[in-house]
């Protein structure tokens, strides 16, 4: 790259390219690039990824003296490391690591060599293997393969795309790009050491970073390749690896983030800091919708340490030294808010409007299902069961408060914190602020948690500050106190559901499903039985409140009313939940294996401990199945505790199993927190509780000792793997719950049904 | 020169003296400001996490002579004259991992990892006063909260602590 004079200038035909080319395959195109090409194939077209201006900026951002850029994606250095750039923020599902291995197994680098790095917050690191992997949900499976990937770079750059979610990662990201670059870049190499050698291509093999000439003992290093290789062609469809070849992919890599957050060495945005930096925090109108009525600043200014009162429409902030002084300062003011003409809403004042919407509405919102459910209800001989659920609002409790840091200066706002979508972060701030998107600098950071509340489009704290500190001379960092966060949440939606099934012959024949929330479900959570007749309608509720995805989504609570019904259904047939579930499922599929796993590693069927009841449950999310058992006691106050708890997961393949299983595991047990304990409710149109005194999380000792999880490696495309663990866990709770009680809890969470 | 000692903004404050991490340290610092913050806005030192300001979650944990401590709800002047010890303390003079931090990345227990430090704190208080705890001592002992629900390798860690060497002799 360093020896062209204009990298923006690329010949995408096969003219130029140089002598040793990786071989063509039926109808491909190739990209000859000086210094810097990354290309996708899907498809026949197999053409271009980024388009020549986004590879030219992306190369002077990761480029650099010595170090030899491939695309957005990578760069080998001429001591060997290997850079690898992941769009995606890990924060703390792995993904880093496992994209890494991806790329660095076709590679056949030195994993002892390469290095995961945040690729920039800029629009030539867009990604868009990510808008590729979306598509087929945008526009269908059809209309995506015949759009061109050039495109679709152009689309997720328009996006701008560079977001975390979804379970994407590994599914999109790192089968799309990670595993191709890889691959194309090593054909790379091995074309620029025939050429060094003189040797046929075929008579070369590559391992830990090295080009070896069996026949002569000759070798090189990739780091003394790495300039040649970087200015040619990149294979548009280069030859994978089968899964035998696997040197990294489905091995237990360990991560290479634990070590710093071991020792408190760590920075994540909460910890950022510049010299001359102040801190503030914030109050926000207490009531969604509400603002600010009025306020005397004076108070907080006589606090030690306070600077400045800030007074936002809806919030009042006060920067001080320090964040104890700006709380002392915010917690002495007398604040006045409206409520947004929201002071009716509450908890049981939306579920009745809820019910009373899927009673009354003239039709549903979103429907899905085959076949004809009302005919098979009033068919001679049938069985009718009926139920009513309810969940409420959750909070995403990510561990890390949000904090981000901005600083306004010559005409540039600079920001440092942990969010989503970096790149969004940027076209956020700076409407806020009145900037164009080039005078917005994001700098990402490690993020303590996330679950689904940092998305950028529902991030406040980004506009807050971006107002913030363009009032101030010096760098600011807004952190919101726990009440804060809790109180002013994109929670997962408050919910309900009256689900109805028709029996015969211990048979389902038809199922139906009236939910009612803010978000549609359909098309985004299966319905994985074979019944004959199913009906799911959507019933679109809104309150005062923002709603945002919360790990896992639409997949929690739709999980929970259908897995709760399928063993309300199996103890109205008489029949064990297990071989219920298993005898609705299409036989010898997928997900039977799933089910049978579960079953067979819990022992469902052996006897147990008095005292103990175990329950089953079976969610499909993000193309990855999961099946999950629990055993339950309860303590002595009457609350449950979990004794043991199994998972059997088919995600495709496994890329990193030892990641993977505490992806699974970790969110078996938010899946049990949030049935346990959680609940944010709503009273004269404000949040009620405040913080974990009231909102409990699941701790260590209500937690089951152990999670064992085994992977069922089908083959099956990649499915996701930080979300699908959560939703079996809830109705696999109750399952059990009442499996051992004989009482059926029908509204979370399970400690206080009171407040539903 | 005025007498006493003066913030940035001309107040008076207090001189609290204690030590960190062996260390001594002096800070001025109003007397009800909660021993976290001295730490993380005064002493620049952020392994130590702030989660709930309530003492409920544990991110803030630390040994205050020894005993573990949420400080986001002890005043500092409480400190004066105190050994205080933070995750940045646990490495020994060569900066070798403590056994509990290499039991941590041996069990790859953190994910988001933003509870670990305090978690790390805990479990070091309690293998220090009881050497290999029972299960039902690590359920006592560890109440900290970890979103992620890392739990099971936490667990898993600490009972594994026996088999690393001790290697950090002299830390905490």
């Amino acid at each position: 790259m360093a020896d062209n004079p204009n990298p923006d200038i690329d010949l995408p035909e096969t003219g130029d390219a140089p002598a040793a080319k990786p071989k063509r395959k039926g109808i491909k195109r190739r990209i000859f690039l000086a210094g810097s090409a990354l290309l996708v194939g899907g498809g026949i077209f197999g053409v271009w990824w980024t388009d020549s201006s986004a590879k030219a900026r992306a190369t002077s951002l990761i480029g650099g003296e010595g170090k030899h850029a491939f695309g957005t994606v990578m760069t080998i250095a001429e001591d060997d490391t290997v850079t690898v750039f992941s769009p995606h923020i890990d924060f703390g599902q792995g993904s880093h690591t496992a994209l890494g291995q991806m790329l660095a197994d076709e590679l056949d680098a030195d994993w002892d060599k390469v290095r995961i790095d945040q690729a920039p917050a800029d629009m030539a690191f867009a990604n868009a293997a990510l808008a590729k992997g979306f598509l087929p949900s945008m526009t269908g499976e059809f209309a995506a393969g015949l759009i061109p990937d050039a495109v679709i770079g152009m689309m997720a750059r328009s996006m701008p795309l560079m977001i975390t979610g979804g379970s994407s990662a590994i599914r999109f990201t790192g089968e799309v790009a990670m595993r191709r670059t890889g691959a194309a870049v090593r054909a790379a190499l091995l074309a620029e050491a025939a050429d060094r050698l003189g040797v046929s291509e075929s008579e070369l093999t590559t391992a830990n970073s090295v080009v070896t000439h069996a026949k002569t003992g000759k070798s090189l290093r990739y780091g003394e390749l790495a300039a040649g290789a970087a200015e040619r062609s990149l294979a548009s469809d280069p030859v994978l690896k089968t899964p035998d070849q696997w040197k990294l992919i489905g091995k237990p890599v360990f991560r290479r983030d634990i070590p710093a957050k071991v020792d408190g060495s760590a920075v994540y945005g909460i910890d950022f800091t510049l010299p001359d930096m102040r801190v503030a925090t914030i109050a926000m109108a207490p009531v969604r919708g509400g603002k600010l009525d009025s306020v005397d600043e004076a108070p907080a200014l006589a606090v030690k340490g306070v600077e400045k009162v800030v007074k936002l429409p809806d919030a009042v902030v006060v920067i001080a030294k320090g964040y104890w002084q700006a709380k002392k300062g915010l917690d002495a003011l007398a604040l006045k808010w409206s409520d947004g003409g929201n002071a009716a809403v509450s908890t049981p004042a939306i579920y009745a409007a809820q019910d009373k919407l899927r009673q009354t509405a003239e039709k549903p919102d979103n429907e899905g299902g085959v076949g004809d459910v009302d005919a098979a209800f009033g068919a001679a001989g049938v069985k009718l069961v009926e139920a009513q659920y309810r969940v409420p609002f959750l909070h995403h409790a990510m561990m890390e408060p949000f904090a981000l840091t901005g600083h306004f200066k010559d005409g540039t706002l600079t920001l440092w914190g942990g969010l989503q979508d970096p790149l969004s972060t940027r076209v956020k701030a700076a409407k806020a602020a009145g900037l164009e998107v080039d005078q917005v600098v994001f700098n990402p950071m490690i993020m303590g948690g996330g679950f689904g509340r940092r998305f950028p489009d529902l991030v406040e704290i980004i506009d807050q500050v971006a107002v913030l500190a363009k009032q101030v001379p010096y760098p600011v960092k807004l952190v919101w106190s726990r009440e804060e966060e809790v109180r002013h949440g994109t929670y997962r939606p408050q919910s309900s559901a009256g689900l109805k099934a028709s029996l015969k012959d211990g048979q389902i024949t038809a199922m139906r499903m009236d939910y009612a929330q803010s978000g549609n479900a359909e098309g985004e959570v299966p319905f994985i039985y074979a019944i004959p007749a199913t009906s799911r309608r959507h019933y679109a509720y809104q309150s005062n409140q923002i709603d945002g995805p919360w790990r896992s989504v639409n997949a929690t609570q739709i999980g929970f009313y259908t897995e709760s019904f399928m063993d309300e259904a199996a103890a109205a047939a008489g029949a064990d939940p297990y071989q219920f579930r298993r005898k609705h499922l299409a036989e010898g599929g997928r997900h039977q294996k799933v089910l049978d796993a579960v079953a067979k590693r819990a022992g469902w069927g052996s006897p147990l401990p008095e005292g103990v009841g175990r329950g089953i449950a079976i969610v499909e999310s993000f193309d990855t199945i999961v099946a999950e058992v629990v055993e339950v006691t309860l303590k002595d106050d009457g609350s449950p505790r979990i004794v043991r708890a199994f998972a059997a997961v088919d995600c495709g393949t496994t890329i990193n199993p030892l990641n993977a299983e505490a992806q699974i595991a970790g969110g078996l047990i938010m899946g049990l927190s949030s049935a346990m304990g959680e609940a944010v409710t709503l009273d004269k149109g404000a949040v009620v509780e405040s913080n974990f005194g009231d909102y409990p999380i699941l701790k260590l000792a209500d937690a089951p000792p152990v999670v064992e999880v085994d992977f069922i490696d089908s083959g099956a495309k990649t499915g996701g793997i930080g979300e699908p663990g959560l939703p079996p866990a809830s109705p696999a709770l109750a399952n059990a719950l009442a499996a051992l009680t004989g009482k059926r809890i029908r509204n979370l969470p399970v400690l206080t049904q009171a407040k539903a | 020169m005025k007498d006493g000692n003066f913030n940035q903004w001309g107040k008076p404050t207090v001189a609290i003296a204690f030590s960190v991490n062996g260390k001594p340290v002096s800070v001025e610092a109003e007397a009800d400001t909660p021993l976290l913050w001295v730490l993380r806005d005064d002493l620049g030192m952020t392994g130590t996490k702030f989660g709930c300001g309530i003492a409920a979650c544990g991110a803030c944990s630390v040994h205050v002579d020894g005993a573990i401590t949420r400080s986001c709800s002890v005043p500092v002047s409480d400190i004066a004259g105190k050994a205080v010890t933070t995750i940045e303390g646990l490495k020994n003079a060569d900066g070798v991992l403590h056994k509990v931090q290499a039991a941590w990345i041996e069990a790859q227990v953190p994910q988001c990892g933003y509870c670990q430090s305090g978690q790390i704190m805990a479990a070091v208080a309690l293998i220090e006063a009881v050497g290999t705890p029972t299960d039902a001592q690590i359920d006592e002992a560890m109440s900290n909260i970890c979103r992620c629900g890392t739990y099971p390798r936490i667990r898993q860690a600490i009972l594994n602590v026996a088999g690393f060497a001790a290697d950090a002799e002299g830390a905490a």
